[in-house]
C-alpha cells in the first residue's frame, strides 16, 4: 500500500459491497433453482385434493425436494387442523 | 465429430460476440476446422464483427425452412484458412429457429468442423436455449459488475438443467469464465470486482481475462476478430485463452496494472 492509500482508506471499498451483495443474492437465487418448475402446479393440485376430504389452511401442504447423491427425495409436509 | 461450444453470457453487451470472433479465429488459426454460428435471429452482427457483411447472402433460417443448402449459406473468412461463418437471419419471426432445425444443421456442421462456436444471442429465451440446447462447453462472458456476475450466475444454472446433456444425464456441459472489459487499475483501487472475486461467486474455471482495451471497439470498427491484432492487449488475452482452452498451461497476464513511473513512486 503507498503512502496515499493512508488518507483514502476511510471510504468503504464499492467493490467489497459489490461482492457481499452478489453473494446473498446468488446465494438466494440458487436455492429457488434446481427446483423443478412443476413444484408449485403439484402443491396446488395436492391441496386440493386433500380439501375434498379435510378443511385444511392454504399452506397446509409444504413440499421440497431434496438431493441425496444420485436421487432425489420428494418431501411432502401436510399439516392437519387440530382435532377439538 | 465435432465439439459444440456455446458462447454466452444472459447480459447483453458483455462481449459475446467479440469473444466468439477471436475464440473462432483462434481455433482456426490452430489448424482446426472451426464455424462460428450467429444465433441473434433479427439482430444479426456477428457479420460485421468479422468483417463480412457484405458477402452474407443466405442464412441459418434459409438453411433451416430449405431455401438454401448449409455450402450456399456458410462464409468462408479470407484471412484465417479454415474459419468459416453461419450468419443469423434478419427474419422477425422469433420462432424462425426450430429445435429440429437446429439440431440438423448443427450435426451437419459438426460432421465437417472440429469445432462448431455457438454465439448466443443476449436474455434467455429461445435463441439462447437453442444456442446452448446441444453445447458440450460453455464460455460465459462475465463483465466485473453485478449485474452481468448475477445473470452468469443465472445462465450457468441453465447450462446444468436445460441442456441436451443434462436432460440425457451424460456428462454436464463443461464450464468455463471469461472475464472481460476489466480493468486492472480501477480493481486495484477497489472499485471493480476482481477476477478472485467473480470466480468465488460463480465457483467456476477461469478460462480467460480480457482487459478493457480500445483494441476492442478499434478491431470492430475494422471488421478484424481481435485476436488478429497481436500487438494488442486484448489480442494477446484472447491468444492465450484460446491455447489454454486447448490444453496449454498460460499465466493469466493483464490482472495487474502497468505502473508507470510516477505510479510507482506514489504506490510504492
Amino acid at each position: 500500500m503507498g503512502f496515499l492509500d493512508y488518507f483514502r482508506s476511510e471510504k468503504k471499498r464499492s467493490a467489497s459491497l459489490a461482492k457481499e451483495r452478489l453473494q446473498v443474492i446468488v446465494a438466494r437465487e440458487r436455492t429457488n433453482r434446481g427446483g423443478a418448475d412443476y413444484l408449485p402446479a403439484l402443491q396446488q393440485d395436492i391441496l386440493e385434493v386433500i380439501r375434498r376430504y379435510i378443511a385444511v389452511d392454504d399452506d397446509a401442504v409444504r413440499i421440497q425436494v431434496e438431493r441425496e447423491g444420485d436421487c432425489e427425495v420428494l418431501e411432502l409436509n401436510v399439516t392437519l387442523p387440530e382435532t377439538e | 465429430m465435432a465439439r459444440i461450444v456455446v458462447v454466452t453470457s444472459g447480459k447483453g453487451g458483455v462481449g459475446k460476440t467479440t469473444t466468439s470472433a477471436a475464440f473462432g479465429a483462434g481455433l482456426a488459426r490452430a489448424g482446426y476446422r472451426t464455424v462460428v454460428v450467429d444465433f441473434d435471429v433479427g439482430l444479426r452482427n456477428l457479420d460485421l464483427i468479422m468483417g463480412c457483411e457484405r458477402r452474407v447472402v443466405y442464412d441459418f433460417v434459409n438453411v433451416i425452412n430449405g431455401e438454401a443448402n448449409l455450402n450456399q449459406a456458410l462464409i468462408r473468412d479470407k484471412r484465417v484458412e479454415g474459419l468459416e461463418i453461419l450468419p443469423a437471419s434478419q427474419t422477425r419471426d422469433k420462432d424462425a429457429l426450430t429445435f429440429e432445425g437446429v439440431e440438423s444443421v448443427l450435426n451437419a456442421l459438426a460432421e465437417t468442423h472440429d469445432y462448431v462456436v455457438c454465439d448466443s444471442p443476449a436474455g434467455i429465451e429461445r435463441g439462447a436455449h437453442l444456442a446452448m440446447y446441444f453445447a458440450d462447453d460453455a464460455l460465459v462472458v462475465t463483465n466485473p459488475e453485478v449485474s452481468s456476475v448475477r445473470d452468469s450466475d443465472r445462465v450457468l444454472g441453465l447450462l446444468s438443467s436445460k441442456t441436451r446433456r443434462a436432460e440425457q444425464g451424460e456428462e454436464p456441459v463443461k464450464e468455463h469464465l471469461v472475464v472481460t472489459r476489466y480493468a486492472a487499475s480501477r480493481v486495484g483501487k477497489g472499485e471493480m470486482l476482481s477476477m478472485e472475486d467473480i470466480c468465488e461467486i460463480l465457483s467456476i474455471d477461469l478460462l480467460g481475462v480480457v482487459p478493457e482495451s480500445t483494441a476492442v471497439l478499434n478491431a470492430s470498427n475494422a471488421g478484424v476478430p481481435v485476436i488478429m491484432e497481436e500487438k494488442t492487449d486484448a489480442g494477446q488475452a484472447y491468444d492465450d485463452l484460446v491455447a489454454r482452452y486447448l490444453g496449454e498451461e498460460r499465466e493469466h497476464r493483464f490482472l495487474t496494472e502497468k505502473k508507470g513511473l510516477f505510479g510507482r513512486l506514489f504506490k510504492g
